[in-house]
């Protein structure tokens, strides 16, 4: 199946939801709007052509200066297809993404990870908790207002002043 | 909680009173291969539960990434899959070289391989070895560490190093091959596998190892698809996926290898596995070293890619090239690309988001051991707790790669 008919079948079933989509060196890439999210999922999962049915990684960007600010990027894959998709939610902060635990198990840790770098919370997830950073870490270290040495503190004299 | 005693079977004729357990394990602990810590709850000698902690050893790859230029974090990936480091390097490289659209000459690609190759043999070499150690045989682990020392000179020999690597370059590799590097790989890929048949007899039919082995920490092939297993614990599962064949980069089309499946998904599985790969990497070695071509390591890419180390002392243009690309970096376009390689424990991937300056905006990894470790918990559970280690080791996790 070539790539182009990926974003024509979810296209054909999401229309409207769909924000933005694109193709940029091979990559297909979909923004799907926040309330047809899951939706996609079980049709990108579930549908006999797409049959999405390896999740690769999920993952955070930060784009500080834009509304809504977060990206949650979703890699996706096909074991027997053999090809691949890139989708994406966008989030302010405080908005719960709805977990995608259910269909994909491995989104657990990876979730963890998003909400331990970005703290973008995910709804429905089975056990949401920092997976990195200790669990009284104060901050995400992976947003762009965080500073690179961390904060000052007694275990770390050269971080920045608070 | 009474549930869980009858399902170990724990509950018997007579009732006793028994009570669940935790232990720790981890995170200094010989067998959990780095600084992992496992929080077991057990019933007995059965687990009920384990739950992985990880993140002993995060450094914040991934910001750091965000305030270097793109060669200078090349570096930094050979320091995430210490075992193997050459993989990492290339994973970044051609995820760079995807966002540039560039690609490198066709020796440089050879010699990729040839790199690759070796150190996917190093990491199954210590997989094999570390967790047979686990499991008291040690024997292997010394053979094992005696032919690893010769692929490590041969990495000392090409680039200097010999496990931090530093090794591929944007557009290419940053030494060329030389003649002897090329004989000296081809005595060791002459002598490679009597050196495996000396593992496999000290294992394959090994009576203890196979009551080890076998039959122990099994994972359905479903639940190694839902959990995102990768790489041979994944074909040890019968998954036939394997990037080098499925999307080939490189020069992987024009080289006949196979890809090794297996169907149990046990501990004893992923572990032949391990060897059939390391004798399926020496057959792509074997085909490289005849097949390499003469030409340029580098890509001629005068804006992207380091220009000839003699030109830049003799030529104008080259010296500013250089000088543009320490001091600035490269420039790639607005744009974000994912690009994988099957790495010796899965698929290794970079997901990279560019703004068109000349740092990476956003630098994911996509780091296979992380994801592997996350079907810890349903390989052990219901096991016992002697099996978790044989486990650990087949999983072959490094925690430099699972915290970043």
């Amino acid at each position: 199946m070539s790539s182009v008919n990926i974003l024509e079948k979810i296209s054909e079933n999401f229309g409207d939801a769909i924000v933005e989509s694109g193709s940029f060196r091979g990559d297909d890439t979909i923004v799907i709007k926040l309330e047809k999210f899951r939706e996609l999922c079980r049709f990108i999962k579930f549908n006999a052509d797409l049959n999405f049915d390896y999740l690769l990684d999920v993952c955070g960007v930060d784009y500080i200066d834009r509304k809504p600010r977060f990206d949650v990027v979703y890699h996706l894959s096909s074991i027997a297809k053999k090809h691949r998709l890139r989708v994406k939610v966008r989030v302010d902060e405080g908005i719960k993404v709805p977990s995608v635990t259910s269909f994909w198990k491995t989104a657990d840790w990876t979730e963890r990870e998003t909400y331990d770098m970005f703290g973008i919370e995910f709804d429905g997830h089975p056990d949401l908790k920092r997976i990195y950073m200790d669990d009284n870490w104060k901050g995400f270290p992976l947003r762009k207002d965080y500073p690179e040495k961390g904060y000052k503190d007694d275990l770390n004299p050269f971080g920045e002043e608070v | 909680m009474e549930g869980n005693y009858l399902e170990a079977g724990l509950v018997g004729e007579q009732e006793i009173e028994t009570r669940e357990m935790t232990l720790n394990m981890g995170p200094q602990h010989p067998s959990t291969h780095g600084v992992l810590r496992i929080i077991l709850k057990l019933s007995g000698e059965k687990v009920l539960n384990a739950d992985c902690v990880i993140g002993y050893l995060h450094r914040g790859v991934e910001k750091i990434a965000e305030s270097r230029n793109y060669h200078s974090f090349i570096p930094y990936t050979d320091r995430l899959d210490y075992m193997a480091g050459m993989s990492n390097n290339l994973a970044y490289v051609m995820a760079v070289e995807k966002l540039l659209d560039i690609e490198a000459p066709e020796r440089a690609q050879y010699i990729r391989v040839i790199c690759a190759e070796l150190s996917r043999i190093t990491g199954h070499i210590v997989a094999i070895g570390a967790s047979a150690l686990d499991l008291g045989a040690m024997t292997v682990l010394l053979y094992g560490f005696r032919d690893r020392e010769m692929i490590l000179d041969l990495f000392e020999m090409i680039c200097g190093a010999r496990m931090t690597v530093n090794y591929m370059r944007i557009g290419g590799v940053s030494n060329d091959a030389t003649d002897m590097f090329l004989s000296k790989c081809l005595d060791f890929v002459n002598y490679f596998p009597k050196a495996v048949d000396e593992y496999e007899q000290l294992l394959t039919n090994n009576r203890i190892w196979l009551k080890r082995t076998r039959d122990v920490g099994r994972i359905s092939a479903s639940d190694a698809v839902a959990l995102g297993l990768g790489g041979p614990n994944l074909r040890a599962s019968g998954i036939n996926r394997d990037l080098r064949r499925d999307e080939p980069y490189l020069i992987y089309d024009k080289l006949d290898f196979r890809v090794p499946l297996r169907e149990n998904g046990d501990v004893f599985d992923r572990y032949i596995i391990r060897i059939w790969e390391m004798r399926e990497s020496i057959k792509i070695i074997k085909q490289c070293l005849e097949q390499i071509p003469e030409g340029p390591v580098m890509a001629r890419e005068s804006k992207h890619c380091f220009p000839d180390r003699e030109k830049v002392k003799k030529d104008m243009e080259s010296m500013i090239h250089h000088f543009k690309l320490v001091m600035h970096g490269i420039v790639p376009p607005v744009g974000e690309v994912y690009r994988a390689i099957e790495s010796p424990k899965g698929e290794l991937g970079f997901y990279i988001v560019s703004d068109g300056t000349g740092k990476p905006f956003r630098l994911k990894i996509r780091s296979p051991s992380f994801v592997n470790l996350e079907s810890l918990n349903t390989m052990c559970t219901g096991g016992f707790i002697a099996d978790v280690v044989a486990v650990i080791g087949s999983i072959d996790p490094v925690m430099g790669e699972t915290d970043k």
